[in-house]
Order: C-alpha cells, then structure tokens, then sequence
C-alpha cells in the first residue's frame, strides 16, 4: 500500500493587517490555522468553505506559490519547500498542476492556445530532458479536453468562458501531472457548462488516474465529483467526510450549516424534498 | 494589434513625421543643398531662394541645410537617451516589481531620492559636474529619468505578477527569466510604449533647452535648440529666423506625442476586441 501522494500537516498562514491600531504595530491576521490533509493516489478531495475561509489562500499553499509560516507540504514525500536538486525540483514541478477559478485572467491574452499550452510543453521538455512534438501533443491535450485542433491558433478572447477554461485544463494536463489542483475552477460557469466541465474531469480521472484537489464554495459540484470532502471555516478544517454518501450525517453546527442553507439536500426529510429535486435537476442537465 | 495601428490616419501621420524625418537626418549629407558650415557673411539673413530655401542666418549659412544636419543630434541623441532610460527603468522596475521584499525596498528607495530633485537643476548640476558635453547631457537624462521609469514600470508589473497566467507559470516551474520576457515585458509593452514616445518628446525638448542654454551640443554644429539661441539674439530685428526650428521643435514632439497616445489604444488587446 503506497502513502498518500500529497500530505499538508499544520500549514499556517497570516497575513499583516493593513489597518494597524498603532503605528509601526504589527498585528497579524491568521488566515490558517494548522490545516492538515492527505490526498490519496487517485481521488478526489472536495475542499469548500464560505468565502474568506482561506480556500484559495491553502491552494496557493499546496501549489507551492505562497510559503506558509509553519507547517510541510509534502509531494511524493518531498517537501516542496525545501531544498532540492534539479531532479527533485523537476519531478516537484511536474506532479501538480494548477486551473484557477477566474478564466479571464489565467491566460495571457497576447498568448494563442498554442503558446498558452506550449508553455507547459516547454517545461515538460525540460523535466524530460528531450524535444517533443509540440503540434502534435497540442492538438492530443486539446482533443483530450474536447477541444478540435483548429482552435490553437485563436486568442483567449476568441474563446467563450467554458472553452477557454477547458484550455487553462489542457494547459493543466500538458505537463502530464498527477494532482490538478482546482480552484473554484468551474464556479464562474453556467450550470450546464459546469456539468460538461464536471463530466470531463471524471473522464479524465478515470482515462489518466489523476487525483484532484477541488476548492468550490458549491457543494453540488462537490457531491457530483469527489470522493472526501473537508469543511473549511476560518482558516480551519471544521468536518472531514471521508465517504461522500454519507455526507448527511455531518455533525458540526457549521458544516451543517452550510449543508441545509446551501443544499438543503435531504436533511430533514418533508422539508427538504423540494431543494432535492431541484438539486437533482441540476445534476441532471 | 500593429494592423490597429495602421489604420488610424494620426498614427500614420505622426510615423510618416518621424520617420520622415529620421530619413532626412540620416541622408542629410545628399539631400542638404548647401554645406550647413560654410558662411557667407556678405549674405546674411536673405530671404528664401532656389539656392538657399529656407533663406540664410546670421552668418549666412543656408539654414534649411543647418536643419537637416540639426536633427542628428536632435532626434538621434533623444532616442539614445530613451533607450538608455528605458533600458535601465525597465530592468529596475520589473526586478523591483517581481522580486518584491529587499530588492523592491532598496530600488524604491534610491528611486524616491532620485524622485526628490527637479529633474532641470539635477540635469544642469550634473553638466556642470562634468563638463559642458552632449554626452553628459545624454547621461544626465538618463540618470534623472530612469527612476520615474522604474516606478511607472514597477506599478504594472506588480499588476501583472498577481494575475493567474503568472501564478500558473510560477507554479509549474517556468523559469524567472521566462516569465520575465515571455509574459512581463510584452504584457507592459503598451506602458511601456507610451511611456518612451512621451519620453522621446521631452528628450528633444530637453536637448534642445539645454542647447538652447549653451550647454548641450556647442556652437557650430547645427541643432535646433542650438539655432534657436543664436536666432534668439536678432529676435527682433529678423524674426523670421526662430520660426524654422520653433515650428520643427514643435511639429516633432507633438508626433511623437501623438504618437504614443495611439499606441497606447492599438496596443491593448481589449480595444482590439470592440
Ligand atoms: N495577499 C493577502 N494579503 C492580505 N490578506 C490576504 C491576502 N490574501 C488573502 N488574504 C485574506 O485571507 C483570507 C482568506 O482569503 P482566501 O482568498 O483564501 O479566501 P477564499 O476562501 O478563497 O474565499 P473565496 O471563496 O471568496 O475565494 C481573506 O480574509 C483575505 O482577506
Ligand atoms: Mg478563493
């Protein structure tokens, strides 16, 4: 039985408050407060919270953008910000991509498709340390994500919202990674898209063994995708729910809370069977 | 997005200007008619003629002549100057900007001094520092301006270092240098821009004033500033000799100028899209 492929033990992080009581005073806002997860090999770890609870702040974390104050990240057992030879430091970049939550600005509007993905075929040939096809494994990711070939040659604004966050997954998938980290990646899309998205993502796991880590304010998606579920609330992790079936048997009063003001999936039955059909009809669509 | 700009008939006409002029710069020696040094002193201040266009000044040197040979050092030293300023601000400003923590803490700092003095009296202290030499004109504007470019430069680029496109390169391991020049510079290009073809405008102005004062390009070699202030001492008797390089001065900052609002509508992408 191999470990967990990514583990975060105690991960804190804060920030200085811009309005300081004093002068030259140098109060803290704790946006982390020991956060500790494992993602196996192949799964889903849904991560949702209500707004400001630090989702974002613990993706960037993991994605080793932001070095948190305490606490290890650890990928494949390597430490992702410690010291490392160039092969570590290859193989850390390689195992986990990232699609953000915001499509209009995760690509470089001067960039086509084609150099938005050759981006990361270029650091893929680095980290294998030989020249790739480019056309080709370009058009291959951009079929993968349901895309034709045709549209490498267009400019992000060329793109609908959907289409260009299917890029910003093809662009995630180019350095052929084992996590995809995914913030809010799909919460600026209409339902339908959300649910072609959502589809995909299980394709994707499924044909390439991926694992995901899925940051979402919206527990719909989470239930339609993941496997485990953590609550987030002030920077903490409230509720873990290690089997997605039995997510009505929650008990903290927050993660609760959220369930019923947002789902209001089954709790009580009688009063919740209007929003379950409805979440079923958005499942469905 | 250059197609944007070839279709806006003041781009055009400003780049025709400048480049028109830049041609006429550097082919002076076949176009001039007359040796812009040789005088004539029986033949001062005539008025225009087939063998003198733009008639004769004070000396009677054929000043359409001195004109063209005036905007070498003119307009060849102000874009030496810009690229000399851009050069520098640029590299400052994104290292300040990208890198953030002590480095921006340093560069801010030196740049804010540098902020601190008029840019005129610092120029004219560091002339008279060094010696009465364009040269040390070129590097005193240089050494004056570049801060104000580092601080514009530094704004955008921290601007950009938080979008998402940036977080993703960063996160997959492209290296600095790439994110740099792949993704930094062409995204402050339009600033940037902007920046030098206002830029170049006041180095001409700033040529030409110090000129003007004796202390940029000196006596016989011609330059606009330069005429200006020997036209200046028969202001009132022969008026007529200000207007030539007055109306050139003019015409040429104001292109450029012009020059850099247009690019700054042609070079951003969202305008495209309308
Ligand atoms: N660079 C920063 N400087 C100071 N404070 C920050 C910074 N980034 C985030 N914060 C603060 O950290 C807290 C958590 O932010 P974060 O972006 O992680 O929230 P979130 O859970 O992703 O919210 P949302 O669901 O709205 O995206 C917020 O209170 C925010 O104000
Ligand atoms: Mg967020």
């Amino acid at each position: 039985m191999k470990g967990p492929i990514l583990t975060a033990t105690d991960i804190r992080v804060s920030f200085r408050k811009e309005n300081q009581r004093r002068l030259f005073g140098r109060e803290r806002q704790q946006v982390l407060r020991g956060i500790s997860l494992a993602l196996e090999e192949g799964e889903c770890l849904g991560i949702i919270g209500e707004s400001g609870s630090g989702k974002s702040t613990l993706g960037r974390v993991l994605c080793g953008l932001l070095k948190p104050e305490a606490g290890t990240v650890r990928i494949n057992g390597l430490d992702i910000y410690g010291r490392h030879n160039h092969r570590e430091n290859a193989q850390l970049h390689h195992s986990l991509s990232v699609v953000f939550q915001d499509y209009t600005s995760s690509a470089n509007p001067r960039f086509r498709v084609r150099h938005i993905i050759g981006e990361s075929l270029r650091v893929l040939e680095r980290i294998v340390g030989s020249k790739l096809d480019r056309e080709r494994r370009t058009a291959e990711v951009l079929e993968q994500v349901g895309l034709p070939s045709s549209f490498a040659a267009r400019y992000p604004h060329e793109l609908s919202g959907g289409q260009l966050q299917r890029v910003c997954i093809a662009r995630a998938l180019a350095i052929r990674p084992r996590i995809i980290l995914l913030d809010e990646a799909i919460s600026s899309l209409d339902a339908s898209t959300q649910v072609q998205i959502m589809d995909l993502l299980l394709e994707l796991r499924r044909s390439l063994g991926l694992s995901y880590l899925f940051i979402t304010h919206d527990l719909t998606s989470i239930t339609y995708l993941c496997d485990r579920v953590a609550f987030m609330n002030n920077g903490e992790i409230v509720e873990r729910v290690d089997d997605i079936r039995h997510i009505a048997e929650i008990r903290h009063p927050y993660a609760r809370l959220l369930l019923e003001s947002v789902m209001g999936i089954g709790v009580e039955y009688g009063s919740g069977d209007n929003a379950q059909a409805q979440w079923a009809a958005a499942a469905a669509c | 997005m250059l197609q944007q700009l070839f279709k806006n008939p003041v781009a055009l006409l400003c780049m025709g200007i400048v480049l028109l002029t830049a041609l006429l710069g550097i082919f002076a020696p076949l176009v001039a008619p007359n040796d812009p040094y040789a005088n004539d002193i029986l033949n001062k201040f005539a008025g225009p003629s087939w063998q003198f266009p733009l008639g004769t000044d004070q000396l009677g040197r054929c000043v359409f002549s001195r004109m063209l040979y005036g905007i070498r050092p003119t307009l060849f030293l102000s874009l030496l100057t810009m690229l000399g300023t851009i050069g520098l601000g640029v590299v400052m400003g994104i290292t300040a900007g990208y890198f953030r923590g002590t480095v921006d803490e340093i560069i801010m700092r030196v740049v804010d001094v540098m902020l601190s003095f008029p840019s005129q009296i610092i120029i004219l202290a560091v002339v008279a520092l060094l010696g009465v030499d364009i040269r040390n004109v070129v590097i005193a504007s240089i050494f004056i301006k570049w801060a104000w470019y580092a601080r514009m430069i530094r704004t955008a680029t921290i601007k950009y270092t938080n979008m998402n496109f940036v977080l993703f390169s960063r996160s997959i391991g492209s290296g600095n240098f790439y994110i740099l020049t792949r993704h930094m510079l062409p995204c402050i290009a339009a600033e940037l821009a902007v920046l030098a073809s206002l830029d170049t405008g006041w180095a001409i102005l700033n040529i030409s004033t110090l000129s003007f004062l004796g202390l940029g390009v000196q006596a016989p070699t011609p330059e606009w500033g330069a005429m200006l202030n020997e036209a200046k001492n028969v202001m009132v008797s022969n008026p007529e000799q200000m207007i030539v390089p007055g109306i050139a001065v003019v015409v040429l900052v104001g292109a450029f100028n012009m020059l850099g609002d247009c690019l700054r509508d042609a070079l951003d992408p969202k305008a495209v899209r309308q």
